[in-house]
């Protein structure tokens, strides 16, 4: 067993345990099952609903949520998998509600080749880490995620912000692991295209200010 | 197999996430090693990958966590858990 294995099982065996001491009436052992998922939580669903404070009420609606419906957590899933799904549905049900229609079906982003030409700068080698205390940086990235289409971004966050598994991305959307694969490779080649030029403006910038600690990535 | 840029491309988020065949692998190994291009886009592509994942990127909004937990202390106060 490879230690990052036993770690996951370790993590299971201590949520398992939490969650029948939760079900038997500790119920205050919430706050311990949910503390290491709550960026997650949030991540995701700002994956769907994009504003800030909509995101906020959706995940503590979902946190919520996942308490009361507690006991039908069947332990053969993650319990992370199982409350992205609801924090999803969630998300979901208040899109519907606020009568946005994602027209997710209607964007044809999903096929592959077409004309996609990366922004190909041999300039930008080396990566500003400490230009990411800058807001703008930051920014940047945001709203070059925000902008993606729906069906882009949710994968792009679950995979490349919350760091979740192709296959456990997969689960999670409900989609086959083929799909997760072209929406993420789609979703990578549309960032690059749009921050390359971006970020290597504001690197060279800084560059020049003399302030930039440069650091060599690979 | 020969490839080109396109090809190339179309290949590099597989590439990064280590998920092609190696024969595939080698074969854009083979086209890096001497195209400037793809290498700066492979580069480039894989340092969004990794801004991305910076926590300092998507930060939970201030006080966020206090907020939920404060929420959550009036439901466990009134409520169990639905039954099974």
């Amino acid at each position: 067993m490879t230690s990052s294995h036993a770690a996951a099982t370790l993590q299971q065996q201590r949520e398992a345990a939490l969650i029948s001491a939760i079900l038997a009436g500790e119920r205050e052992k919430f706050h311990d099952l949910i503390r290491p998922y709550e960026r997650q939580v949030y991540l995701t669903a700002l994956s769907l609903v994009k504003n800030e404070t909509e995101a906020e009420d959706v995940a503590q609606e979902a946190v919520l949520r996942a308490y009361r419906k507690l006991a039908s957590f069947r332990g053969d899933a993650k319990f992370s998998t199982w409350l992205i799904a609801i924090t999803l549905n969630e998300a979901r049900t208040r899109l519907r509600e606020g009568k946005r229609v994602l027209l997710d079906s209607l964007d044809n982003h999903d096929q592959e080749g077409g004309d996609y030409t990366p922004a190909a700068l041999t300039d930008w080698r080396e990566i500003p880490s400490a230009a990411l205390e800058r807001q703008e940086i930051c920014r940047l990235l945001q709203e070059a995620v925000a902008e993606l289409p729906d069906s882009f971004r949710q994968v792009v966050i679950l995979r490349d912000v919350e760091e979740l598994s192709v296959n456990e991305t997969a689960e999670a959307l409900g989609i086959s692991i083929a799909l997760v694969k072209v929406r993420l490779h789609r979703a990578r080649l549309l960032l690059q295209k749009k921050l390359v030029p971006l970020l290597r403006i504001e690197w060279k910038e800084q560059k020049k200010s003399g302030m930039l600690r440069r650091l060599r990535w690979f | 197999m020969v490839l080109n840029c396109r090809h190339v491309w179309d290949r590099i988020s597989e590439y990064i996430d280590g998920t092609l065949d190696p024969s595939v692998r080698a074969d854009v190994e083979k086209h890096l090693a001497h195209c400037e291009i793809c290498s700066a886009v492979l580069d480039s592509t894989r340092n969004v990958i990794i801004l991305m994942a910076d926590d300092r990127v998507f930060e939970l909004p201030v006080d966020f966590s206090k907020r939920l937990h404060a929420r959550l202390d009036q439901v466990l106060a009134a409520e169990s858990p639905d039954p099974a």
